[in-house]
């Protein structure tokens, strides 16, 4: 791997890993690129990889009878890209789509899990970061069902009687 | 500040979104004191009714109010309803400002959610004023669709050095970011020990932002948050908006994180 994975600056995955661990990580990490428009994955593919994206926005959308494309989410700077790998049946929830060039780094997930059963300190670290990630995205999409700038539930400043 | 509403007339109006309208408001004879960025006038709709909104823009000579109106009641619909040359009653200024000056030197996070960004407009334009008063200054808006953002024309000239906005709902081709405001922390550009932040929103919105904010490690007492409560007198005697021991027509709406933490966490007050 060239270059320094993002440190706090970006707030990566990285970075929330103790120094050891993403040392041995990051040694397993190739540079990818993606430019614009680009499919990453697609739901119901296997999920073999995952990255850390260093610069760019990915859409997450999941496919909808009859109306294409729903995007659900974006993600951008630091964020992890896939975490379908982690748990069976290892299969992608969503696909993904970069909105512009997107760098990012790409683990190979049989490797990353090789590493994990031979480091089980690392593995927990590991497993608590992706565990992090999927509990932030679980509020976030909590807080979005309360549709808090709808007609009806916004509190703004300026909304009054 | 005055008890009586004075008359204004409306010089111009601007719809932002379907069910939101920018007043531009002009004293028709006297004028009230100059309003400080945050602080919020009563608006009386003749033979309707009286809102407190927060000032979206002040004129730099404190003649013209600038107000931002979403339509969800009464008296806000009257409002968004009134054409150039309408009338209306306007009492203030009242309550507390962003006070920007406080952050002088620091990096500013400003954030805001749907109608929030109104109230937050003059802080951004205080800053503007005096780019070299301030750190970096990132502004971040959230909104339920695209077609509810406001100012979307101004969003350029903020970016000093971050400025994005996130929607709920993408719709209509829709190629920004979706999500939650907090998703565009990682991208803003400051420090957390020397950064002051200021967020105007829904209040779940502020309690999340504000978790988010205190993770990265900004200080409590710097998250200024605007507070809404039913404000009815405005002078602090009525007592409809109190909030524990505020009464945030006066002691708000703009209060430190610190403070109102305890407060929004009480179930019922």
């Amino acid at each position: 791997m060239t270059g320094q994975p993002d440190g706090p600056g970006g707030a990566g995955v990285l970075a929330a890993l103790p120094a050891e661990h993403s040392g041995r990580l990051t040694a397993l990490a190739r540079e990818a690129v993606f430019p614009a428009a680009t499919r990453i994955f697609e739901e119901g593919e296997r999920a073999d990889r995952f990255w850390i994206v260093r610069s760019g926005t990915v859409a997450l959308d999941v496919q909808v009878p009859g109306r294409g494309r729903a995007v659900v989410e974006t993600i951008g700077k630091g964020a992890l890209l896939g975490w379908s790998w982690l748990c069976p049946p290892r299969q992608w929830h969503l696909g993904a789509e970069t909105r512009d060039a997107v760098h990012a780094w790409e683990f190979d997930a049989d490797a990353v899990r090789d590493l994990c059963a031979e480091h089980p300190a690392l593995g927990m670290a590991l497993v608590t970061v992706v565990a992090e990630t999927i509990g932030d995205r679980l509020r976030a999409t909590r807080t979005r069902l309360l549709d808090l700038y709808g007609p009806t539930g916004s509190q703004g400043s300026s909304s009054a009687p | 500040m005055t008890l009586t509403p004075l008359p204004y007339r409306v010089v111009d109006r601007r719809d932002e979104t379907h069910d939101t309208v920018t007043l531009v408001l002009e004293p028709d004879g006297e004028a009230l004191s100059p309003f400080a960025p945050g602080q919020f006038a009563m608006v009386y709709a003749f033979g309707v009714g009286e809102i407190p909104v927060s000032v979206s823009r002040a004129a730099a000579d404190g003649q013209r109010l600038t107000h931002t109106v979403r339509a969800v009641g009464a008296v806000s619909r009257a409002l968004c309803g009134l054409r150039a040359g309408a009338a209306v009653g306007v009492r203030g200024p009242f309550g507390t400002g962003w006070d920007p000056a406080a952050a002088r030197g620091h990096d500013l996070l400003v954030i805001g959610g749907g109608i929030g960004l109104a109230p937050l407009r003059p802080l951004i334009d205080a800053v503007l004023t005096e780019p070299h008063g301030y750190g970096r200054l990132n502004v971040l808006a959230g909104a339920r669709t695209p077609g509810d953002l406001l100012y979307q024309d101004e969003f350029p000239t903020w970016a000093r050095p971050f400025a994005a906005v996130v929607v709920d709902r993408p719709s209509g081709g829709w190629r920004g970011r979706v999500g939650v405001v907090t998703a565009l922390l990682p991208e803003a550009r400051f420090t957390p020990a020397d950064t002051t932040t200021f967020v105007c929103g829904p209040e779940v919105m502020i309690r999340a932002t504000a978790r988010a904010l205190a993770g990265k490690g900004v200080r409590p007492d710097r998250i200024r948050v605007s507070l809404e409560r039913n404000m009815r007198c405005a002078t602090g005697h009525c007592g409809h908006c109190q909030l524990g021991p505020l009464l945030l027509c006066r002691d708000g709406p703009v209060v430190g994180h610190d403070q109102a933490e305890p407060l929004l966490a009480v179930r019922e007050l």
